[in-house]
C-alpha cells in the first residue's frame, strides 16, 4: 500500500490495541505487532501512533482496537482488518463501515466506542484511564490528570480534610466487606505509633473476577496515587502492594510504575517537594485466597503461613509487625484521586441510598457481552445484565446472576430488578463481593454450583478454625453425594443447620461466608435439591451421575463423525443411519457433543 | 508414580546449593522475607528441592518445620519437580459453568496425566487452577503460556494431542 503525502498540520492518529488479558488471549498482541509493522514499512510514524492499552470492557468481542479522538472502534479485528484501519487513517480517518460494530449482523453499524450498547449506563471512575492511556508511560498517566490529586492534597489539604472527604464521598472499600473507607483511615490516623504502614490488597483471588488486575494493568498510576494520598492521611511513609504472583503482568506495570513515580518524585522522599515521604514496595502473594483476608495477608507479608487471627485488636490498631496498618483494595484506592478532584459530593451523589459511587464488575458467563464494566451504584441487575450485558448469549434462558464469588451468592432472574447496593443484594442472599457477576442459564445445576463453590472454599480453607474446616468439608461431602445421586432425605436441613453454624462460629470472613453460595441456592433453588434427592433427576442435565447423551434421530444424518470421535467406543451405527450411543459404556466425556455439526446430540 | 515412593530425595546429587547463595545474602536482614526467598528459590531450580528448604532454614536461623510449613501452604510452590510443560485447566466460574469440567476430563483423558500430576517421563503437568482472568473466552486452557479460548471437549483432545506427540518428539 502507497501513502498519500501527509497533510502539514496532521498529529498522529492514535490506534489503541486492547492488551487486556481477555483480548490477549484473543490475539491482541499480534494486532498490535501488525499495526507497528504496517506503519513501519510505510514509514508512518509521525502520522499513526499504536498504544496497547489496558482493558477497554468489550472483552467478548476482542481483539479491540479504538481509533482517533472520535473513539471509532473496531471489534474482532485480524491481521487483514489492520491493514485496512491504517489505509483509513490515512484517508482522512473516515471509518470502515464494514469493520464497525453491530448489534446484529446486517443492523446498522454503530461508530464511536462510547455509543454502543454495552458502554450506555456506564459510568467510568475507577477505570478512567483505563484503555485510553499506555499504562507503561507516566507521561500520558500525567496527561490523563494522575497525580493531579495528589499535587492538591499535599499543597492544599490537611490530613484531617482529606479524611473528611473520603468519608463524606461515601466511599466504602471494593475487596467485599464494604467497610467506610474514611472511617478505616480515621481509625489508623488515631492509632497511637509512629510508624504506621498502608497496604494496597491486590491479592484478587476470586475466581470468575479481574476487575483489579484490569486496573493495575490498565492504569497502576492511579492506584499508586490513590496510595499517597491514603499514606499522607494517615500518616503512613512506607506502603507494600501485596499482589497475587499469578498476575505477572500487573506485577511488572507496577514495578515499572513505581521506578518511574520515584524517578519524577512523584513517589519516595519529599514527594513533589513537600515534606512528606511515602515508600512502596511490591509483595508477591504465592497463591492462597485466604490472604485476601486482612490478618492472613499481614501474616503472609511477615513471612508466614497465611493464616487469619482473631479480631480485635484490628489492623488500624495492631497490623503489620504489630503497627496501625490500613488496608484498602486496589478499586478502593484507585476512586480516592477522583473524589479529591471532583468533591465529595459528586461521588455521594452518585450512586443509591448508602452505597455511594460505582463499582467495577466482570460481567461474564452466558450473557451475549461479557467484559469489564463501570456501573453507577443503584442499577439494577437487569439494567446490568440485560441492558449493558445484551441478556442471553445462548438460546436457553438465563436463570440466575452468581453475584460476589464465593463469599456471595446467587441471584434468580426473578429478582433481577434488585438494586446493585451494599443492603439490598445481601438482604437477597448474594452481595456485591468485590465485583464478579457470573451469568448462568438453565444449563447450570444450582446444586452442581453450589458443589463447585465449596470445593473452592474448602480447598482454601487454611484449618486454623474447625467451623471452617471440618465444616466446609461436611458440606461438600453432602453436596456432592447429592449430585452423584446419592442424597437422603434430610441432607437438606442438615445442609442448613452446617451452614448457620460455620457462617456464625468461623474465626475469619471466609469461614463466615463460605456457606452463602450454598445457602442461597437453597432459599431460590430448593426444588432442584428436591429432585436431585427424591427423584434422582438433574433438569439441567449437567450432573454426570444423573444424565445420559443420547443421539436425536430426526437430526442424525448417520456421518459418523461422533463415533470416530468417542474415545470409549460408546457409539455404534452404520454410515448414513441414525448412531446410537451405549449409556453402559458412555463416560458422558461430551465428546461427541462438541464434534457433531447437527446438534444431534442431546443430554437428557 | 507410587505412593510409597520418596520424591524429595531423587537427583538431590544434582542441587547445586551456591545458586541459592546470592538470594539468601540480599534478603539476610528482611526477617519478613520468607516467602520471596522460596519464590526466589524456585525460581533457580522450578521446583523447591528438600536441600534447599533445610539450607534456607539453616542460613535464615529459623527451624525446617516454618520453611516447610510456608512452602505447603502456599499453591505456588511445588515441592516436586514440574514438567517441562506445564497444562493449566482453569476452573473459574465462569469457566466451569461453560463447561470446564468436561474439558478438563478429556485433556487428563488424552495425556493420561491425573489432574495436579507430572508425567512419568517429567514432559507434562496438568494442573487445575481457580481463574486465569480470562472469563470472557471460557472454557480457557493454558498450555504453557499460551491461551486457548472457547475449548470444548473435542478441541481439548486434540490440543491435548498435538501436546503430547511434541513432548515425545
Amino acid at each position: 500500500m502507497t501513502a498519500p503525502a501527509a497533510p502539514a498540520t496532521a498529529r498522529a492518529c492514535e490506534v489503541r490495541v486492547c492488551a487486556g488479558p481477555g483480548c490477549v488471549a484473543k490475539g491482541s498482541l499480534e494486532i498490535a505487532e501488525r499495526f507497528d509493522a504496517v506503519v513501519a514499512e510505510n514509514s508512518l510514524s509521525d502520522r499513526v501512533r499504536v498504544i496497547r492499552t489496558g482493558c477497554h470492557g468489550l472483552c467478548s468481542k476482542g481483539p479491540l482496537v479504538v481509533v482517533g479522538d472520535d473513539g471509532v472502534f473496531y471489534p474482532a479485528v485480524d491481521t487483514a482488518a489492520a491493514e485496512r484501519i491504517v489505509e483509513s487513517i490515512l484517508s482522512g480517518c473516515e471509518p470502515v463501515e464494514g469493520l464497525l460494530f453491530r448489534t446484529s449482523p446486517g443492523g446498522p453499524p454503530i461508530a464511536r466506542y462510547a455509543d454502543i450498547p454495552f458502554n450506555a449506563g456506564q459510568q467510568r471512575i475507577v477505570l478512567r484511564n483505563c484503555g485510553v492511556i499506555d499504562p507503561e508511560d507516566l507521561d500520558e498517566a500525567l496527561a490523563a490528570g494522575d497525580y493531579a490529586a495528589l499535587r492538591t492534597t499535599l499543597t492544599a489539604l490537611t490530613p484531617r480534610e482529606v479524611i473528611e472527604a473520603v468519608r463524606g464521598s461515601g466511599l466504602r472499600g471494593r475487596g467485599g466487606a464494604g467497610f467506610l473507607t474514611g472511617l478505616k483511615w480515621q481509625l489508623a490516623r488515631d492509632a497511637a505509633g509512629e510508624q504506621k504502614y498502608l497496604i494496597c490488597n491486590a491479592d484478587e483471588g476470586d475466581p470468575g473476577a479481574f476487575m483489579d488486575r484490569a486496573v493495575l494493568e490498565g492504569d497502576p498510576h492511579a492506584v499508586l496515587e490513590g496510595m499517597a494520598i491514603a499514606a499522607y492521611a494517615i500518616g503512613a511513609s512506607q506502603g507494600y502492594v501485596y499482589v497475587r504472583a499469578e498476575y505477572p503482568l500487573a506485577v511488572r506495570r507496577l514495578t515499572k510504575a513505581i521506578a518511574d513515580a520515584e524517578a519524577r518524585g512523584l513517589l519516595g522522599a519529599g514527594i513533589m517537594g513537600s515534606g512528606f515521604t511515602f515508600k512502596i514496595e511490591i509483595r508477591e502473594g504465592a497463591g492462597a485466597f485466604v490472604c485476601g483476608e486482612e490478618t492472613a495477608l499481614i501474616a503472609s507479608i511477615e513471612g508466614h503461613r497465611g493464616m487469619p487471627r482473631p479480631r480485635p485488636p484490628f489492623p488500624t490498631t495492631s497490623g503489620l509487625w504489630g503497627r496501625p496498618t490500613c488496608i484498602n483494595n486496589v478499586e478502593t484506592l484507585a476512586n480516592v484521586a477522583w473524589i479529591i478532584e471532583h468533591g465529595a459530593m459528586a461521588y455521594w451523589g452518585i450512586g443509591r441510598g448508602m452505597s455511594a459511587g460505582t463499582k467495577v464488575f466482570s460481567l461474564t458467563g452466558r450473557v451475549r457481552y461479557g467484559g469489564l464494566v463501570e456501573v453507577p451504584m443503584g442499577l439494577t441487575v437487569a439494567a446490568l445484565v440485560e441492558g449493558i450485558g445484551g441478556g442471553a448469549s445462548g438460546s436457553r434462558p438465563i436463570k440466575a446472576a452468581q453475584i460476589g464469588g464465593p463469599a456471595g451468592g446467587c441471584l434468580p432472574v426473578r429478582l433481577f430488578d434488585t438494586p446493585i447496593e451494599y443492603q439490598t443484594l445481601s438482604a437477597a442472599g448474594a452481595g456485591v463481593g468485590s465485583g464478579g457477576l457470573v451469568v448462568v442459564d438453565e444449563s447450570t445445576c444450582m446444586v452442581e454450583l453450589a458443589r463447585y463453590f465449596l470445593a473452592f472454599t474448602q480447598a482454601e480453607s487454611c484449618g486454623k478454625c474447625a467451623p471452617c474446616r471440618i465444616g466446609t468439608k461436611r458440606m461438600l461431602e453432602i453436596v456432592t453425594r447429592i449430585t452423584e445421586g446419592d442424597g437422603v432425605p434430610g441432607d437438606i436441613e442438615q445442609l442448613e443447620q452446617l451452614g448457620r453454624v460455620v457462617k456464625s462460629t468461623s474465626l475469619c470472613a471466609l469461614g463466615g461466608t463460605a456457606p452463602n453460595l450454598m445457602l442461597s441456592t437453597l432459599r431460590y433453588f430448593r426444588a432442584e435439591y428436591e429432585e436431585h434427592i427424591n427423584e434422582k433427576k438433574c433438569r439441567a442435565h449437567a450432573c454426570a451421575a444423573l444424565s445420559t447423551y443420547v443421539v436425536v434421530p430426526g437430526k442424525c444424518t448417520g456421518c459418523g463423525a461422533c463415533r470416530k470421535a468417542c474415545p470409549s467406543g460408546a457409539i455404534s451405527g452404520v454410515a448414513k443411519g441414525v448412531h446410537s450411543i451405549d449409556p453402559a459404556v458412555c463416560t458422558r466425556c461430551g465428546v461427541c457433543e462438541a464434534t457433531c455439526r447437527f446438534d444431534a446430540v442431546a443430554k437428557v | 508414580m507410587a505412593d510409597h515412593e520418596c520424591v524429595c530425595a531423587t537427583g538431590a546429587d544434582s542441587v547445586d546449593l551456591t545458586l541459592l547463595r546470592p538470594v539468601l545474602d540480599e534478603f539476610a536482614s528482611d526477617g519478613g522475607a520468607l516467602i520471596p526467598v522460596l519464590q526466589r528459590a524456585q525460581a533457580i531450580y522450578g521446583y523447591l528441592p528438600r536441600e534447599a528448604l533445610l539450607e534456607i532454614a539453616e542460613r535464615r536461623r529459623i527451624p525446617f518445620s516454618d520453611v516447610y510449613g510456608v512452602a505447603t501452604f502456599y499453591a505456588q510452590f511445588h515441592l516436586q519437580p514440574r514438567g517441562a510443560t506445564v497444562v493449566r485447566v482453569c476452573d473459574g466460574t465462569a469457566c466451569h459453568v461453560a463447561g470446564s469440567p468436561e474439558v478438563a476430563r478429556a485433556i487428563v483423558g488424552e495425556l493420561g496425566v491425573a489432574m495436579g500430576e507430572t508425567a512419568a517421563d517429567g514432559s507434562i503437568t496438568v494442573e487445575s487452577v481457580a481463574c486465569l482472568g480470562c472469563c470472557v473466552v471460557a472454557p480457557v486452557v493454558a498450555i504453557g503460556e499460551q491461551v486457548h479460548g472457547q475449548v470444548n471437549p473435542a478441541m481439548a483432545r486434540t490440543l491435548a494431542r498435538r501436546l503430547h506427540r511434541e513432548a515425545t518428539r
